[in-house]
């Protein structure tokens, strides 16, 4: 890259500057403190966390240690009481679409069809592009996640889960820094979550954006994640444990499963959140 | 596996909105909601109770006009009685069960008079709009003479039918519903959204929500009186169209106000992530979500003009319905209390259907299963 290129793309430069040091998203000294009737309660206090560009994360924890809370101020949907969280270099202020979030229940548009809910966010972050070229793009993602027949259907004629595929694939489509997955699969029966876990995979492994998932599944933390983040319970939660998966990618279930070192994961997790 | 662009299907290449399909899809949807959906079954045996209770109606309906009849009937004999004897009496009760209509007396119509009055009422139509034809006839070549040079053409204003009378009180209630959904759906979508335009609303809607329509009849009749005197307008199609709008819109804008302001979180969330602007917002996630309950309001909306077409058109003299029976009231002949019968029976089915119409239409887009 000349000189003048640079001088004239500060943008360019600072992409240099990230290439070095490889953070995507740093958590730094984050507190979230509710107001409540009794006083103001502490959710979260003294949060750090980095977390690598490519990188799957899972976090797993206790119902109400502000997992939630933890992603939802990512996202931008929930103000931060104190401390900092940077995405590629800059502090968050509020919600953007270069995060995508993938909800616990679909929250599709009950009146808008499959295609409709993601050229939704399309349109809107690829409006410079051609309406062919978006409706491409929808289409891809769509295809992706399976779907490509049942584009046209209305989203309150799919099931739960052909809706939450709909989700990913809207979440996938608008080409985010960083994908917010909260607790995706939780109203799933078991089998269907298997299924999805598996296309959120395969989609992942072509795009690796940096993910960070909420889980209550400790087989599908260790499943998906490169990292697997423990949260002590609250108030005042913090990262109690991290547990590196080091298996392969892309991922067989049925090579992790019969894995030595995944009833090791196992049990640390476990161990974890028993304690 | 197919990657990058993709062929589509030739059917599904239309992902805009495509109001010829919308159409036909809602029309299906609405003919789906008007549909009984019970077994045979069960639709015969409510048919049975419904004729059943159709039956006993009529039967209680027939014997109480007779004891009626009777009670009328018996006090005109006294009368002609005390006034002329023995002789005048008998005359007098002659004359009542001969059938002579100069001698019926009035009461409650019986079920077959009432049937009468509404055939005659078809017969007056059928004369009526024949003599319309004629007149258009007859005036055609004058009228087109007339449009030649610019002229007003020349109108037929003899009296309107019954069947007139009633298009024009469902054309007056049309177009009040529509007025109110133009006031209402704004200000209710407003007031939803914001909690400071909430409470610059909050009291106009707690104070004129319950005035009764009379007032609003009265009201609207101070201003369009002045107003016409600088416009020219149909003065009682005006006071009666906007009288019913404001007496009715206040069902539909508490209603969207309540579906604004309670649209589900999660979809809020999703504007929110995708940052969308103002009226993508509104138009993309609000109106649509709260659709429902927008709907749920104008079915109440539509009732309630209805009902108060008929106070209101009575009131303004607009030639509907409201009038035909205050007229007919006043009029005094020895059918017109069965002509009031029978135009009560067709503001009770016009307003039925009305209201199934609405309904089929809020289930058409109601969006869960």
């Amino acid at each position: 890259m000349s000189e003048a290129s640079v001088m004239t793309q500060p943008k360019a430069a600072a992409n240099q500057f990230e290439s070095i040091n490889n953070v995507m998203l740093d958590i730094v000294d984050l507190k979230k403190v509710y107001p409540t009737p009794t006083g103001s309660y502490t959710v979260l206090e003294n949060l750090q966390l980095q977390i690598q560009k490519e990188e799957f994360v899972t976090i797993i924890g206790h119902s109400g240690c502000g997992k939630t809370t933890l992603l939802s101020m990512i996202a931008g949907l929930n103000q931060i009481s104190g401390g900092a969280i940077v995405l590629n270099g800059k502090p968050i202020i509020g919600p953007g679409p270069d995060r995508g979030v993938i909800f616990q229940s679909p929250s599709l548009m009950p009146w808008l069809s499959a295609l409709e809910n993601v050229m939704l966010g399309v349109d809107q972050v690829f409006s410079h592009a051609s309406k062919k070229d978006r409706l491409a793009i929808a289409h891809y993602y769509l295809d992706k996640v399976g779907l490509y027949g049942d584009m046209q259907k209305k989203a309150r004629e799919l099931s739960q889960g052909m809706q939450q595929r709909v989700g990913i694939a809207r979440a996938f489509a608008l080409k985010p820094k960083v994908l917010l997955l909260d607790e995706p699969f939780g109203m799933l029966d078991s089998l269907t979550r298997g299924e999805l876990q598996d296309v959120l995979l395969e989609v992942w492994n072509k795009e690796k954006i940096t993910a960070i998932m909420i889980t209550h599944d400790v087989d599908e933390a260790i499943f998906l994640a490169d990292r697997v983040i423990m949260m002590t319970s609250g108030p005042s939660a913090q990262i109690g444990k991290i547990e590196n998966i080091l298996f392969e990618r892309p991922r067989e279930r049925k090579f992790i499963i019969e894995h030595d070192d995944y009833y090791h994961y196992r049990k640390s997790l476990i161990d974890f959140l028993e304690h | 596996m197919k990657t990058g662009t993709i062929d589509l299907p030739k059917n599904n290449e239309k992902s805009t909105f495509n109001i010829g399909l919308v159409l036909t899809n809602m029309s299906k949807k609405i003919w789906d909601g008007l549909k009984p959906k019970s077994s045979s079954k069960v639709i015969f045996t409510n048919l049975f109770y419904v004729s059943l209770s159709i039956l006993l109606f009529f039967m209680f309906w027939y014997f109480g006009a007779k004891a009626l009849y009777n009670i009328e009937a018996n006090a005109l004999i006294e009368a002609a009685r005390k006034e002329g004897g023995d002789a005048a009496a008998l005359k007098t009760s002659q004359c009542i069960y001969s059938g002579d209509l100069a001698c019926k007396p009035n009461a409650l119509p019986s079920p077959a008079d009432v049937w009468n009055a509404g055939k005659s009422l078809y017969k007056d139509h059928q004369v009526l709009a024949a003599s319309k034809a004629k007149f258009y006839t007859d005036n055609s070549a004058l009228n087109a003479q007339l449009k030649a040079t610019g002229q007003k053409t020349m109108v037929y204003t003899g009296r309107s039918s019954f069947i007139d009378k009633a298009l024009k009180s469902l054309f007056t209630v049309f177009a009040g519903v529509l007025l109110a959904m133009f006031i209402a759906i704004p200000i209710g979508i407003l007031v939803g959204l914001n909690a400071n335009i909430k409470s610059m609303f909050n009291w106009i809607i707690q104070i004129f929500k319950p005035v009764s329509p009379v007032v609003w009849f009265l009201l609207v009749y101070m201003i369009v009186k002045t107003m016409s005197k600088s416009i020219n307008m149909d003065k009682s199609f005006m006071i009666s169209l906007i009288s019913v709008s404001l007496c009715s819109m206040w069902a539909t804008l508490v209603n969207t106000s309540v579906g604004v302001a309670s649209v589900d979180k999660d979809y809020i969330n999703v504007a929110n992530v995708l940052q969308l602007g103002f009226f993508k917002r509104i138009f993309k996630i609000i109106i649509p979500s709260a659709m429902p309950m927008i709907f749920t309001g104008l079915r109440v909306t539509v009732s309630v003009a209805w009902m108060v077409l008929i106070a209101i058109e009575l009131l303004a003299q607009s030639p509907g319905l409201g009038s035909f029976v205050w007229e007919e009231f006043q009029n005094g002949a020895n059918d017109s209390n069965s002509k009031i019968i029978f135009a009560m029976f067709v503001i009770g089915i016009i307003g039925f259907m009305l209201d199934k119409i609405m309904l089929a239409i809020q289930h058409s887009l109601s969006f869960t299963k």
